[in-house]
């Protein structure tokens, strides 16, 4: 069920995605990969199945071997919650091509919507500012991600992060290929890599 | 039992051989929770030129990381302490499902005249984890050796997409002394 002062998360991660351009996306665990796809299958979409908590360093070690390519991690707040230390990993090596978009529902909506720590107050955007992410942002219009989906292809200008409150509505699911290798080397494929 | 020799006068060569290997394979990222084992490494790549080192807060983070820089078209490696192992396990599972290469080079505590009982449990265990995670283990246990079984986890790791772990035994690196 939608609160009218929420954000949709397909609406949200659409116009993250409408004008990628070069953006290889990476979807963690849970309903942001899901998401991802319902905006549209592309060879740039890193949808993960497993590995909760390491969508952000994906990103991040992608982010360094392409710097001039926009890496973009969407994620939910349990996934980003698990991997909580690569913000600072992340804030060390300050990738200025790499963007962490955080879909915060508030709630594990996998596995039953029990409440995340974020719900009680824990301030993801605050850890990414101290961990050294400057531009982080804490985000509840559309206007607002309209703004980070233009701001995540300057690759000058990063690393951002962004958390964006969503409602906890459960959709339909609309589930993308798992099969890792395929997905994985249609990225490779996609950026001029050739097979072992 | 000897000390760890970390004092540049008494620094062991080996290290050298390793990061040589690193370079010849084209490693471009190397991830790291410090060990004192690794420490003349770890001095090596942050002095690179081509290679990028990348301290970690926990070893997990660097499975993932070295998935995202294989997507990216860079071969990686992970550097760890034996208790870091345990902290990878999870996140092993990415290595056959995305099938990226992977070399990880583990300094190995609670055996050979470990002082530390701590380490003992996780250091007994650390090759059965690995293996029971579908990544295959050589073992260095001398300086002499170290080459050759670098070159050979670096090519089987890179060539042929075959999970590899070095484990740096206790005894190459020398047990740690703690004095009060």
């Amino acid at each position: 069920m939608s609160k009218a002062n929420l954000l949709d998360r397909r609406q949200v991660v659409s116009v993250l995605l409408a004008n990628r351009g070069d953006v290889v996306a990476i979807g963690g665990l849970g309903a942001s990969t899901n998401d991802i796809i319902a905006a549209g299958d592309h060879a740039r979409n890193f949808y993960l199945w497993g590995g909760m908590g390491g969508a952000a360093m994906i990103g991040l070690g992608l982010a360094l071997a392409q710097p001039n390519l926009p890496v973009l991690v969407i994620t939910g707040d349990g996934e980003m919650l698990m991997g909580m230390g690569s913000l600072a990993t992340i804030g060390l090596q300050k990738p200025s091509n790499l963007s962490i978009a955080v879909l915060d529902n508030e709630a594990y909506g996998e596995t039953g919507g029990q409440t995340s720590h974020t719900s009680a107050g824990v301030d993801l955007v605050g850890v990414a500012r101290a961990c050294g992410i400057k531009d982080s942002r804490a985000i509840s219009t559309m206007a607002e991600v309209e703004a980070f989906a233009k701001a995540v292809q300057d690759v000058s200008a990063g690393p951002r992060f962004a958390d964006v409150k969503i409602d906890s509505a459960n959709l339909e699911r609309i589930l993308p290929t798992r099969d890792g290798t395929y997905i994985l080397n249609r990225i490779r494929g996609d950026l001029g890599f050739q097979p072992i | 039992m000897h000390a760890r020799a970390d004092a540049a006068d008494t620094a062991p060569n080996w290290p050298d051989d390793i990061f040589a290997t690193l370079q010849r394979f084209d490693v471009r990222q190397v991830a790291y929770v410090p060990d004192a084992g690794h420490a003349k490494l770890i001095q090596r790549v942050l002095g690179s030129s081509t290679m990028r080192g990348i301290p970690l807060t926990t070893e997990e983070e660097g499975v993932a990381l070295l998935a995202g820089a294989w997507a990216g078209g860079q071969r990686g490696v992970l550097l760890m302490q034996s208790s870091g192992v345990g902290n990878c396990i999870n996140m092993l599972s990415l290595i056959p499902i995305l099938r990226f290469p992977f070399l990880t080079l583990i300094t190995m505590r609670g055996e050979w005249g470990e002082f530390n009982p701590w380490q003992v449990p996780m250091g007994s265990t650390t090759q059965g984890v690995l293996e029971l995670s579908g990544v295959k283990v050589l073992r260095a246990s001398n300086a002499a050796e170290v080459p050759a079984v670098l070159e050979a986890a670096a090519a089987q790791a890179y060539n042929a997409l075959t999970p590899t772990a070095v484990l740096l035994s206790q005894r190459l690196i020398g047990a740690k002394v703690f004095t009060k």
